[in-house]
């Protein structure tokens, strides 16, 4: 009985946690490529669900309205970068975190007007019927999760290694002024790199949404862990941001499990100002020398 | 630093001084509704939390996302304070502040030690976990619902009114611009800009960095809990709504609206991110997504904000006509 507990308590933790993962993962790739910290991640996660959602609503199939929903997303990804980030290059970290922050507002605001205050959900992909692994149960739509947030991972790390814009956007996050020099443009790459994770996120809204639902203020939770995930696997890791991620969501189960429901949102923040004091580099994060 | 800069900081203090006392004093012959009277307060009150903000932003130069955690630490103190310890509401106030400042003092000294991003996201998480307790500890504090505040009585004097709450709040608001003026013209202000500029040239030239940035964290968490305190004490009655994530971006926004290291600024920034919706009730629904834009165009446009700009302008308009 207490295996079978555990068991299900992992279950649910793993699968929030690969959501939390794919996000954090958004949050590393425009890290790499600009030093900004998107705030307004968890934004484009509530997008790809909302979409997909209305999408569906007005009469579109599943598929139609999910690459819709996924390319709208990364079209305002591409905007808040070209809109609110880059005129502000070179600007102090405050102001760009100021900037992110309100951009995750303004989103949110919009997306309460457009969408309403309730909850959405969308149908599961892999039925309904629940599988049962040794006592405990688990929803057939989070091993899509689990699956679909692997092969969007295998995917970005295909493309990184094997296309020109992979390379380009590696070497722009060794060395932005070295890039430029070898003919990179640079304002191509970290808007690239702000679509591409608007696509992550997005496809994690709507791999999530049959199983957590969707509605228009989810997001600042989200980035918010997303963000624990990147503490705990250091930032600018992608693999750390993945493993990250799902030491978050299962922490939040077990909190959520042994603990309390009420208070497992507070494990990400546990997590993030424990690692934070603890750890100021993250775990498998490297010593950083401020240069004067 | 001439001897001409501290004389005009000096006269530049005792005017701002005079002219919110001013302001203080002419607003309610303007004024034609009870209604406006009511924003008023609000916005006092809202001023005082940003001014404390503005401390730690525009002067140490730290973010906090989670200001609102303090603020709502204040405003159920004193619903707590009189049910939960027997405390008198007017009492509830200081001991809520004083025990905001404890909290803070406890909290800074290791949040303190992160910088940029992961300073926000330390703060975020400390406000929305503040939020949490307010709103799950239903047995303590009525839970979403809220609870009720009783009304301060002083002396028999049932303390109520709009009228009465203008001036409390806005003599509250005075005292709290004077104390924020003396603190940036004492040696710890100077200590502060230091680090602002360069927290390693402040600690080669002998500040003891972390204890300037903890004594502002304090200060400010402490006028925060104050604003929050009047505010409850005011309404009657307070939600966890108070220590909202949106109250934190709405503080953030006031100080760097009206811009940061400016005192005035922080009232400005205030008035204009209370009162601005009001005016614009077509566009009520879009208030969230408003204030967000409003961040954006700021950090884009006027990164200095408004009060710094306006001086600016006036400052340099003037050289041009002296030379």
């Amino acid at each position: 009985m207490a295996l079978s507990e555990f068991l299900q308590f992992l279950i649910s933790g793993l699968t929030v946690g690969f959501i939390y993962g794919a996000v954090a993962l958004g949050f590393t790739v425009i890290y790499n490529a600009s030093h900004v910290v998107n705030f307004a991640q968890g934004e484009f996660v509530m997008l790809g669900g909302m979409f997909t959602v209305f999408g569906i609503s007005l009469g579109l199939p599943y598929l139609v309205a999910a690459i819709l929903a996924i390319a709208l997303t990364a079209l305002i990804g591409v905007l808040l970068y070209e809109f609110a980030i880059r005129p502000a290059r070179g600007a102090p970290v405050f102001a760009l975190i100021i900037i992110t922050i309100g951009a995750s507002i303004l989103i949110r605001g919009l997306a309460q007007v457009a969408f309403g205050t309730s909850f959405f959900s969308l149908p599961s992909l892999a039925g309904d019927t629940p599988i049962n692994i040794a006592g405990a149960v688990a929803q057939p739509q989070s091993i899509v999760v689990v699956v679909g947030t692997l092969a969007m991972v295998g995917l970005l790390a295909l493309m990184m290694r094997r296309t020109m814009i992979g390379k380009a956007l590696i070497a722009a996050s060794n060395d932005l002024v070295a890039s430029q020099l070898v003919g990179i443009n640079v304002r191509m790459i970290v808007a690239m790199s702000f679509a591409i994770s608007a696509v992550l996120a997005a496809v994690a809204g709507i791999l999530i949404t049959p199983i957590s639902l969707v509605s228009y203020d989810i997001g600042v939770l989200l980035a918010l862990k997303a963000f624990a995930a990147v503490m705990l696997g250091g930032m600018g890791k992608p693999a750390g941001a993945l493993i990250g991620g799902i030491l978050v969501g299962v922490g939040e189960a077990m909190t959520a499990g042994y603990i309390s429901t009420d208070y497992k949102d507070a494990a990400a923040f546990v997590i993030i100002l424990v690692v934070l004091c603890a750890f100021p580099n993250g775990l498998f994060g490297s010593e950083h020398h401020e240069r004067v | 630093m001439s001897v001409f800069d501290t004389v005009q900081r000096v006269v530049g203090n005792r005017l701002s001084l005079i002219l919110i006392g001013a302001m203080l004093l002419v607003l309610p012959l303007l004024m034609t509704s009870s209604f406006q009277m009511r924003l008023a307060v609000v916005v006092w009150v809202y001023a005082m939390a940003a001014i404390g903000l503005n401390l730690l932003m525009g002067f140490a130069g730290q973010v906090s996302l989670g200001h609102a955690g303090f603020f709502g630490i204040g405003a159920y103190s004193v619903a707590l304070g009189p049910s939960q310890l027997g405390l008198s509401p007017a009492l509830s106030l200081p001991a809520g502040i004083a025990f905001c400042g404890l909290l803070a003092l406890l909290l800074g000294r290791p949040i303190l030690k992160l910088k940029g991003h992961y300073l926000a996201v330390a703060t975020l998480g400390l406000g929305m976990l503040i939020f949490m307790i307010l709103s799950n500890e239903v047995e303590l504090t009525g839970g979403p619902d809220g609870m009720r505040v009783p009304r301060v009585v002083i002396m028999g004097w049932k303390v109520k009114g709009t009228e009465t709450w203008y001036w409390i709040t806005g003599i509250a608001l005075l005292i709290s611009v004077w104390l924020a003026l003396n603190l940036i013209n004492s040696p710890t202000g100077l200590a502060l800009r230091a680090i602002h500029d360069s927290e390693v040239a402040a600690s080669v030239l002998g500040v003891d960095v972390a204890r300037y940035k903890l004594i502002v964290f304090v200060i400010s968490a402490c006028f925060a809990s104050a604003a929050g305190g009047l505010l409850a004490l005011y309404n009657g009655h307070i939600t966890p709504g108070v220590s909202d994530f949106l109250v934190s971006v709405q503080l953030v926004t006031m100080v760097v609206l009206g811009g940061m290291g400016s005192v005035g600024g922080s009232l400005v920034g205030a008035a204009l991110i209370i009162i601005l919706p009001q005016f614009l009730t077509v566009m009520h629904e879009y208030e969230h997504a408003f204030l967000g834009l409003i961040m954006i165009l700021t950090m884009v446009f006027m990164r200095s904000g408004i009060v710094p700009s306006i001086s600016k302008a006036i400052r340099s308009r003037r050289h041009d006509s002296n030379s």
